[in-house]
């Protein structure tokens, strides 16, 4: 599903330059639960960055379902973002002003699917996650774990190909982050291909796969026995 | 463009912070308003003016005789000279151009002595010796009978026509005019009709205290022979009066034996030219409405462009996760842009709603409390409403431009970087 070789990406900081990512080698097949460590600034976010397109490398070669990413401008790597990747973020980035219902279907409106059958496919991943009731409030009326769950939803609804969650439980208390890695674990089970940037290591566990990452190398990769979350769910 | 999503989503925006949207919308709102109201203002002076040019024909000069100040062909100068009967046929045959040359007399004057009695009842009154076509230069309208006509020219009838203002002194109300006699320094004239003259300017009064008598009869009853005190021309409608003046004056210099430099002998105004530059007065008045208007109007667009960009501003954030869910640069360009020009057309139009409202109010009051000098039924024409709407719209993309620009260089990482 994703595939990349000698990736390489530094920042300038005025007169000199880090380098972040010093050649990173690593493919992900379909149906994957990936768990990316390492600690910060070990480039973790970075490469998550790349993989979700919202920045560019500086050289070496990403692949993703067949389809090599560059020199993409701003346009064609926004159509990408929607139809092939979903997102979900540490601090959610809900908006604000938009009811669960309506943020779920944002991807979706994107797209330029009709309002009708936007709303029915956001109400049934609203479900998937267990918010059918609470579709028509704003983000400010649900608790953190709900917020994340909207999230998850709305990174779904556009059936991407990877999901992409940058420490998606570093705002959640650890029962609510059960319950999230629960969910995450049966959209997984569902055959979906989900790579989870975290630095906890319980966390990390509940993955099928850990990658370290250590100043900008892969200095570990392997498959696990995977924690089930939903243990610790009653 | 009539997406339900996209609309719902400018009322969110712009209703989110309401107070800010409405002092923002509030600028442009002052400054189509002003627009307007000047607009319309410039109208109503350009009205009032032009209903006072309306009765007289503008394209006409008066010319009358002075004396020379040169010598010449052995006359001396300081001679006196008039304008005789056959000058108008002269210039009838040398400028066909001409359309009107009406000869006329006077009697009376500014602050005239009393000269018109009727029974017991006096008056000073302006009186001319006019020709019938006179009517037709300086229109008046005749109320009672008729005006000057070709009989009484030819058979130097004693008849004479009175200005409302006239009638109102002499007569008593309600008294038969038509028919009465009334004695103009000591001559018995034939009441035959009665005029009135629309104006609105300050002159009106004045202007209804006239008499006028036929020109032969005039000449005979007060001994003026063929002399013309001076003459009212106009020509025809595709020739102006001022290119043809110069060659009358040359044409009149010539025949009375006047010295060619001599500039004072023949003394001459030019209504069409007093006409144009009113009219170039009129253009300066648009000129500024436009330029006032417009430069407030502006401050205000700067306005809705200080708070899109500020929005946009706050909604880094969501503009970044928006992107990074996948919106296109263009949507988010084309959302801006219409949330600024949303926000000033719907403003730029209450703004031309309180105008038309505003100059609905001051022409009830104008018709209610009857006519004022210089100042008649201010409008604004659709063509201007819709030279409003235009700059609105070209304004509001302008004011949107700026912010689309910036939201759409927000780089989604950088957003939701901003904790």
């Amino acid at each position: 599903m994703i595939q990349i070789k000698d990736l390489h990406k530094s920042y300038r900081m005025g007169s000199n330059s880090l380098h972040v990512l010093k050649g990173i080698n690593f493919s992900v097949k379909e149906g994957e639960l990936v768990a990316i460590m390492g600690s910060s600034g070990s480039g973790k976010s970075t490469l998550l960055n790349i993989l979700g397109m919202l920045d560019v490398a500086d050289s070496g070669e990403y692949i993703l379902d067949g389809i090599p990413i560059k020199n993409l401008n701003e346009t064609k790597a926004a159509n990408y973002r929607n139809k092939f990747l979903g997102f979900i973020f540490q601090s959610f980035n809900l908006i604000n002003y938009k009811t669960a219902l309506e943020n779920v279907a944002l991807p979706l409106y994107y797209q330029g699917v009709g309002r009708k059958e936007r709303q029915a496919k956001a109400m049934k991943y609203l479900e998937q996650v267990g918010l059918r009731e609470w579709s028509h409030h704003v983000p400010s009326e649900l608790s953190g774990g709900q917020k994340q769950r909207v999230a998850i939803a709305r990174a779904m609804v556009a059936e991407p190909k990877v999901l992409l969650a940058d420490e998606l439980t570093g705002a959640l208390d650890s029962k609510t982050s059960y319950e999230v890695m629960d969910l995450i674990q049966k959209i997984n089970d569902q055959g979906n291909t989900i790579l989870v940037v975290t630095h906890e290591d319980d966390i990390a566990h509940m993955c099928k796969r850990i990658v370290h990452l250590r100043d900008g190398v892969i200095v570990e990769d392997k498959e696990i026995e995977q924690v089930r979350a939903s243990q610790y769910v009653q | 463009m009539f997406n339900k999503d996209r609309w719902k989503e400018i009322i969110e925006v712009l209703t989110k912070n309401g107070f800010r949207t409405l002092l923002t919308a509030f600028g442009v709102f002052w400054g189509i308003l002003i627009l307007i109201i000047l607009l319309a203002a410039g109208k109503g002076l350009e009205n009032g003016i032009r209903a006072d040019f309306d009765n007289i024909a503008t394209n006409s000069m008066f010319i009358w005789t002075r004396s020379t100040t040169r010598a010449y062909k052995g006359l001396p100068k300081d001679r006196d000279f008039s304008f005789k009967l056959e000058d108008v046929d002269l210039l009838r045959q040398e400028f066909p151009q001409l359309r009107y040359i009406s000869a006329r007399n006077q009697l009376g004057g500014f602050r005239g002595s009393n000269n018109v009695v009727r029974g017991i009842r006096t008056g000073a009154y302006n009186v001319y010796g006019d020709y019938p076509e006179f009517i037709e230069q300086e229109p008046m309208s005749i109320t009672r009978g008729r005006f000057i006509n070709q009989n009484d020219i030819a058979e130097k009838r004693k008849v004479a026509i009175l200005g409302a203002g006239v009638v109102r002194e002499l007569y008593e109300p309600g008294e038969t005019v038509l028919g009465t006699y009334v004695k103009i320094q000591g001559v018995n004239f034939l009441v035959v009709g009665t005029y009135k003259k629309r104006s609105s300017n300050g002159d009106g009064e004045e202007a209804q205290k006239q008499i006028f008598v036929p020109f032969t009869a005039f000449s005979q009853a007060f001994n003026r022979a063929d002399r013309v005190g001076w003459m009212a021309i106009t020509a025809h409608d595709g020739t102006s009066i001022s290119s043809l003046k110069e060659r009358i004056v040359d044409f009149l210099k010539e025949k009375h034996k006047v010295h060619p430099e001599d500039q004072r002998a023949i003394g001459y105004f030019d209504l069409f030219q007093e006409f144009s530059r009113v009219e170039s007065l009129f253009a300066a008045m648009r000129f500024i409405a436009y330029f006032v208007g417009i430069l407030v109007l502006l401050s205000g667009i700067i306005g809705v462009s200080n708070i899109m960009l500020i929005v946009v501003k706050e909604r880094t954030r969501e503009i970044g996760i928006r992107r990074a869910l996948g919106e296109d640069p263009w949507s988010i360009r084309k959302q801006i842009l219409m949330e600024s020009l949303f926000l000033t057309l719907v403003s730029g139009m209450a703004g031309i709603s309180l105008g038309a409202l505003f100059i609905y109010g001051i022409n009830a009051l104008l018709e209610q409390n009857g006519p004022v000098d210089m100042f008649m039924s201010p409008s604004v024409s659709l063509g201007v409403v819709l030279a409003a709407l235009g700059i609105l719209t070209v304004s509001g993309l302008l004011a949107g431009f700026i912010p689309a620009q910036s939201a759409i260089r927000v780089r989604p990482i950088d957003a939701l970087r901003a904790d």
